[in-house]
């Protein structure tokens, strides 16, 4: 029983290699890409549209809303990163209904991946937003002695993201082939639906938590926004 | 292991790539079309307030010249209408003055009429009488008009008051020329005689005279003396006719005309209201029949 698609290797070379979590990627990106492609290849300003394209705008202006009521003023700017990080998640967890297919974030390999973007890309909006000395003092605020503190606060939450996400997304597919051994009908059915669903809110968590640090991180003196309810 | 670090390198470009690829194929064009959109319905909310804001004025402007032109209509209304209480009052003084107009004429043609009619009536009158006279007077007597006026006239003079046949008297024995007898119609020659053995009779003259006793006389027919005869000498007049009579009648008449004038032209005031009592509204009763 193997816990990754890691360990599946279509191709080798040397270092280089092939695995399903990759195959399996691009095959997503690829997916996502040339669907928003079709879909956005006519889009119309009329009040009349199509339903795919309805579609995207209430996933698009969804994603948009929750950056903002988590308190960042400019949603757009950090819409790319984010809204593909919670389209990527959800989309790989929403493919395991199809056979034979194992989720690329069932790799630690993947999360750990994506958690290091996250890592890279907070101190970077940081610093783009408030400049490098204005972020660095984040570090010690509010006094030096947090400094060391912060800094474990960075390193770990990284951790958490990458472990809680693979954690997750790993189990539920063992889950349901633990299942499918012991009763073959009906049961794992149920469990594939509940992963459907612990697979969405895992895309949310992890958009959310990486919106915080983002949002933590660029924060700055601007007047806060009235509170939405 | 269960983190391989190529995958790990592999899985941070994917997503980097992914990220460009939906921010290139998905977010972008999304939310143009979604700005596009917004813009478009921010447009026509402007251009419908815009258009609001005109309607609300051209409403304002037509209340304005609604107002406008009621005003105008009520004063050129007024205006007319004391124009034609004008025109009506200038009518009605117009109509008055030609209703009087016609009123007068028609009194003086009124009074005309009955001018011509008084003498329509004289003339007849005295036409009537005259036949009327002739005709009793024939059926009366054998004797003619003639002799009744000559018989008159004879009558008359011998019935002269002292004095005036005194006057007469010397009248006649002073004139130059013989006396005149002037009559209606011709005398016959029975009444001259007779009048001429009168004037004789009672006017003895001297027998002196180149005409001895005999009176000279010359008979005379004059139409404008009414059935009448007159015997004139030197500034005397001695006359019967019947225009005294056709005069008193004529006197007679104009009064009684006047009189009708006056009747006509001041009809008695206002007519009274006549006050009956009120009677009951009588009851038809059934007819007994009387067998």
């Amino acid at each position: 029983m193997q816990l990754s698609p890691d360990e599946t290797v279509f191709w080798q070379y040397g270092f280089f290699k092939l695995n399903a979590t990759i195959a399996f990627t691009w095959g997503l990106m690829l997916m996502l890409a040339v669907g928003s492609k079709l879909i956005t290849r006519k889009l119309s300003t009329e009040l009349q549209r199509s339903r795919w394209q309805n579609l995207l705008e209430i996933i698009v202006t969804g994603i948009e809303t929750q950056i903002e009521e988590v308190g960042i003023h400019h949603p757009r700017q950090y819409l790319g990163f984010l809204g593909t990080l919670f389209l990527f998640v959800a989309s790989a967890s929403l493919c395991t209904v199809i056979p034979g297919y194992e989720p690329p974030t069932s790799s630690l390999s993947t999360t750990t991946a994506l958690a290091l973007s996250v890592w890279v890309a907070v101190p970077l909006f940081g610093i783009e937003e408030q400049g490098l000395g204005g972020y660095l003092k984040s570090y010690v605020e509010p006094t030096v002695i947090m400094l060391p503190f912060n800094i474990i606060s960075e390193l770990s939450r990284t951790l958490a993201l990458a472990v809680r996400l693979f954690g997750n997304m790993m189990s539920g597919a063992m889950i349901i082939g633990i299942l499918i051994t012991i009763t073959p009908f009906i049961f794992p059915l149920v469990m594939m639906a509940l992963g459907l669903l612990t697979g969405m809110v895992q895309a949310y968590i992890f958009f959310i938590l990486a919106t915080v640090y983002i949002a933590a991180a660029t924060r700055t003196s601007e007047p806060k926004p009235a509170a939405k309810t | 292991m269960l983190i391989d670090w190529f995958t790990v390198a592999a899985q941070a470009l994917n997503f980097l790539i992914l990220v460009w690829l939906l921010k290139r194929f998905l977010y972008q064009p999304i939310l143009q079309a979604i700005d596009g959109r917004e813009q478009r319905i921010v447009n026509e909310l402007a251009d419908a307030g815009t258009k609001k804001a005109e309607a609300q004025k051209d409403r304002d402007d037509f209340q304005h010249k609604n107002e406008l032109f009621d005003q105008q209509r009520a004063s050129l209304l007024s205006k007319a209408t004391d124009e034609a209480k004008a025109e009506r009052q200038r009518l009605l003084a117009e109509a008055r003055q030609a209703a009087d107009a016609l009123s007068a004429k028609r009194q003086d043609t009124l009074r005309n009429d009955a001018k011509n009619l008084n003498q329509a009536i004289s003339r007849q009158i005295q036409q009537e009488v005259f036949a009327i006279t002739r005709k009793a007077l024939m059926d009366l007597a054998t004797t003619s008009l003639e002799e009744r006026l000559a018989e008159v006239f004879i009558r008359r003079l011998r019935e002269m008051d002292v004095q005036a046949k005194e006057c007469l008297a010397e009248a006649l024995k002073t004139a130059s020329s013989p006396a005149l007898m002037r009559s209606a119609f011709d005398l016959p020659v029975e009444q001259r005689t007779a009048i001429q053995q009168t004037l004789n009779e009672i006017f003895p003259t001297d027998p002196s005279t180149p005409h001895g006793t005999s009176i000279p006389v010359r008979f005379e027919t004059a139409p404008d003396l009414v059935c009448g005869i007159e015997l004139t000498t030197n500034g005397q007049k001695v006359a019967w006719s019947i225009a005294d009579y056709l005069a008193s009648l004529q006197k007679g008449v104009d009064e009684l005309l006047q009189d009708n004038d006056k009747g006509e032209s001041k009809p008695s005031s206002e007519p009274k209201l006549q006050v009956k009592p009120e009677t009951k509204p009588e009851v038809p009763q059934p007819e007994a029949h009387s067998q």
